[in-house]
């Protein structure tokens, strides 16, 4: 049974309580919640939901069911094995550092840029620079490790991912 | 015209026909209660406590098959009912819970008497919310009753802020609402059942496991007609039990935990395994690993989640029980199970179920005089020793109902479900069998069976211990009966193996107690006295009677699988 990641979106009513009602689900039963993000949809009193997820094969599939059996929640999507386009949001706040240091943070920021406007400088200070990156997790995650391991002082905050599915399969 | 949310709240309950609520009064609900006051058609019931107040819905709803409708107040009276609302929920059983709140400015403030029951609840019901604007109060009612009812049933709350109460709005209560996340299952795959009838039909050691689905659907009929026409064999879990009438020559018993031995076997030796309406329980499968070896399996049930989840299947089908079986019925063709049918026996005749006959009074021949007595009616239990042994020994005609707490196991539910069930059913005769244990987790309920006209017949077997447990310390703890004894008191040896001498001979007297409340009162110590005390119970139809037999202290529940053991493995003396 191999445990991997597995994404889901969700579409729910848009209500108090839900949000709770579904991350319960999620703690009450012991499944291994990696990241959960929440917004509204086009509609305003629907919300969407992309969850991640670290399972097995069976378990993956009741926590797809128990979702199906909320009265709140209107839509369950499996996104594991479908073309779609996701992204995470993380800020990057390296302090401490000199000139040369910093010249060595714009340098990276523009490696992992790939896609012009991924990663950007988006404060500056005398001694510190914050980077916005919008990427894959992976990306950010590898993002991260860099930073960390050649400054000494970096503030991490960062998003779940949010997914959509893509509209042409070969633009993954 | 615009009314008050009270006034729409009775209105809503009027229109979804109810005519009897559970209720308990309090701050939060003064107003609700006051316009309860004021109409003839609802019969308002003032349980003693909270908790009892919920086991009454339930078994008021599993006797009349409506839902049971309650109201308390916010704070302790909501937070005394999750108990009774887990019980529900794990049994699938249709209520409506209101619970007042304090008016919405005061949310948040730790306010007196202040909870976030919807939140505490979520896990346990199928629905919760509280109204946050009188305009959706009519709306939310009325999913409130279609969710509790319709689908695999269960418990809904609605919380209403007391200001909400007193608010004018609009006095339309909707005829339907749509829910657009929630949509029953009304219908059957025909491949799969087709898939399904097929591998039943070509089995050569077939079984059906019914369960409390079958029940809750009302196909009891349909499933004997189906097992007749094939001559397939079939047992049930303690839920299960009665939807095919036990008297039934295709019937072998209960499995699980403390199943007959024959069922326990017939499981582990079919070929095929045709389950519908039970979500494969630990106390029905034992070690999963050795659960049905040999079959194939085919899981029925309104739950798609429940399928898949602790037995792996070969044909999963999502559908209401009578649904499902309304076509199998249908395709049914005779099938010959001579062979199998006679090896079950020979498997039944190698080990019975029966208990010891030589020295005293035993659980079996209370239960074999109840069955004579009240051939008829609704028999409900409490948790423990004396739950299995009926669910054993109890005779299921046609038409006889057994209400218990099979999911949960809540000790005290006995005796509120049984005064419960009578209210809905005032018909019929209602039985409750219980032990000293649980009787004593809410025997503040006998006020209410006394000043609700609820007679009733109470079966108390005391054996001076929270006998479930004090036969896993006899079998598997070295006989340390560690806070078991309900006589148990300071000074009482620590090493204590056993009555003696020293023990008070009552706590409490049952006798005593209940005549305190006008009820009547009988001890039955020898087998002698059964019959007679359960005649006179049965005759008297003013007051609920009270029967405590004293049975002996190390009765055993047998036969049984130790928790987690594969059923194959059967302690049966």
């Amino acid at each position: 049974m191999t445990m991997k990641n597995r994404w889901i979106a969700l579409y729910v009513e848009n209500q108090v309580g839900v949000l709770a009602k579904v991350s319960g689900l999620f703690s009450g039963k012991a499944y291994n919640l990696q990241s959960l993000t929440v917004g509204t949809t086009e509609h305003e009193d629907v919300s969407r939901m992309t969850i991640c997820v670290t399972s097995d094969d069976i378990t993956f599939e009741q926590i797809k069911k128990q979702l199906n059996c909320m009265v709140e929640v209107i839509k369950v999507m499996d996104l594991t094995n479908v073309p779609l386009h996701m992204k995470e949001i993380l800020y990057a706040k390296v302090k401490g550092i000199d000139a040369g240091q910093k010249a060595e943070v714009f340098q990276i920021a523009q490696v992992f840029n790939v896609n012009n406007g991924n990663v950007k400088v988006a404060d500056i200070g005398e001694d510190s620079i914050l980077l916005e990156c919008t990427l894959t997790e992976h990306r950010n995650n590898d993002l991260i490790a860099l930073l960390k391991k050649k400054f000494k002082h970096v503030e991490i905050v960062r998003g779940g991912a949010v997914a959509v599915e893509a509209i042409s399969t070969s633009c993954r | 015209m615009d009314i008050t949310g009270r006034k729409l709240f009775v209105k809503a309950l009027q229109e979804e026909g109810v005519d009897t609520i559970f209720a308990y009064p309090g701050g939060m609900v003064t107003d609700l209660v006051d316009e309860l006051y004021k109409q003839e058609g609802i019969r308002v019931v003032l349980p003693r406590h909270e908790q009892a107040l919920i086991h009454e819905a339930e078994g008021y709803a599993r006797a009349t098959g409506k839902v049971g409708v309650c109201l308390v107040t916010s704070g302790p009276g909501a937070t005394n009912t999750i108990t009774g609302i887990a019980d529900a929920h794990y049994d699938s059983v249709p209520l409506v819970i209101f619970t007042g709140q304090v008016p919405q400015n005061l949310i948040g403030n730790d306010a007196f008497q202040e909870v976030d029951i919807v939140g505490m609840t979520r896990s346990i019901t199928k629905y919760g919310v509280t109204v946050q604007d009188r305009k959706d109060l009519g709306k939310t009612i009325k999913m409130a009753f279609h969710i509790a009812r319709t689908g695999k049933p269960g418990p809904v709350l609605i919380d209403i802020p007391k200001n909400l109460q007193t608010q004018t709005g609009s006095a339309v209560y909707p005829e339907h609402v749509d829910i657009r996340g929630y949509k029953p299952n009304e219908t059957v795959h025909i491949g799969q059942l087709k898939k399904a009838y097929k591998m039943l039909k070509q089995a050569k050691q077939p079984l059906i496991l019914a369960g409390g689905g079958v029940n809750i659907a009302g196909a009891g009929q349909l499933l004997t007609e189906f097992a007749e026409k094939m001559n397939v064999p079939v047992v049930t879990t303690i839920m299960g039990k009665g939807s095919i009438p036990t008297d039934h020559p295709l019937y072998i018993g209960n499995s699980g935990m403390h199943g007959r031995f024959s069922a326990n076997k017939a499981v582990s030796e079919c070929d095929v395994l045709f389950s519908i309406g039970t979500r494969f329980n630990d106390r029905i499968t034992g070690d999963l690993n050795e659960f049905a070896p040999k079959a194939k399996i085919v899981h029925l049930d309104i739950d798609a989640a429940s399928i898949s989840r602790n037995v792996v299947v070969d044909v999963p089908l999502t559908a209401d029980a009578k649904i499902a079986l309304e076509r199998l019925v249908e395709y049914a063709e005779p099938k010959n199970t001579e062979k199998w049918l006679a090896k079950i026996a020979a498997w039944d005749a190698e080990n019975p179920l029966e208990m010891r006959r030589d020295k005293g009074m035993s659980p079996q021949m209370i239960m074999e005089s109840i069955n004579e007595v009240f051939p008829k009616g609704i028999v409900v239990t409490d948790v423990g020793q004396h739950q299995m042994w009926a669910t054993q020994y109890i005779d299921m005609p046609v038409g006889k109902k057994m209400i218990t707490s099979g999911g949960l196991g809540t000790m005290g539910f006995g005796f509120p479900a049984a005064i419960g069930a009578k209210l809905g059913a005032p018909e019929q005769d209602v039985v409750c069998i219980t032990g000293d244990g649980g009787m004593q987790m809410n025997m503040q309920e006998m006020a209410t069976a006394i000043c609700e006209h609820a007679p009733i017949t109470v079966c108390i077997l005391n054996n001076y211990y929270l006998g479930m447990v004090r036969q896993m310390q006899q079998l598997f703890y070295g006989k340390r009966y560690e806070i078991t004894c309900l006589r148990r008191q300071v000074g009482c040896p620590d090493n204590c193996k056993g009555p003696n001498k020293a023990c008070p001979p009552y706590v409490p007297d049952f006798v005593k107690w209940a005549e305190s409340y006008g009820a009547k009162a009988i001890r039955v110590t020898e087998e002698s006295q059964i019959m007679e005390a359960l005649q006179e119970a049965k005759a008297n139809t003013k007051t609920t009677t009270v029967i405590e037999f004293m049975i002996a202290t190390d009765e055993l529940v047998l036969p049984m699988v130790k928790s987690g053991n594969p059923m194959s493995e059967m302690i049966l003396k």
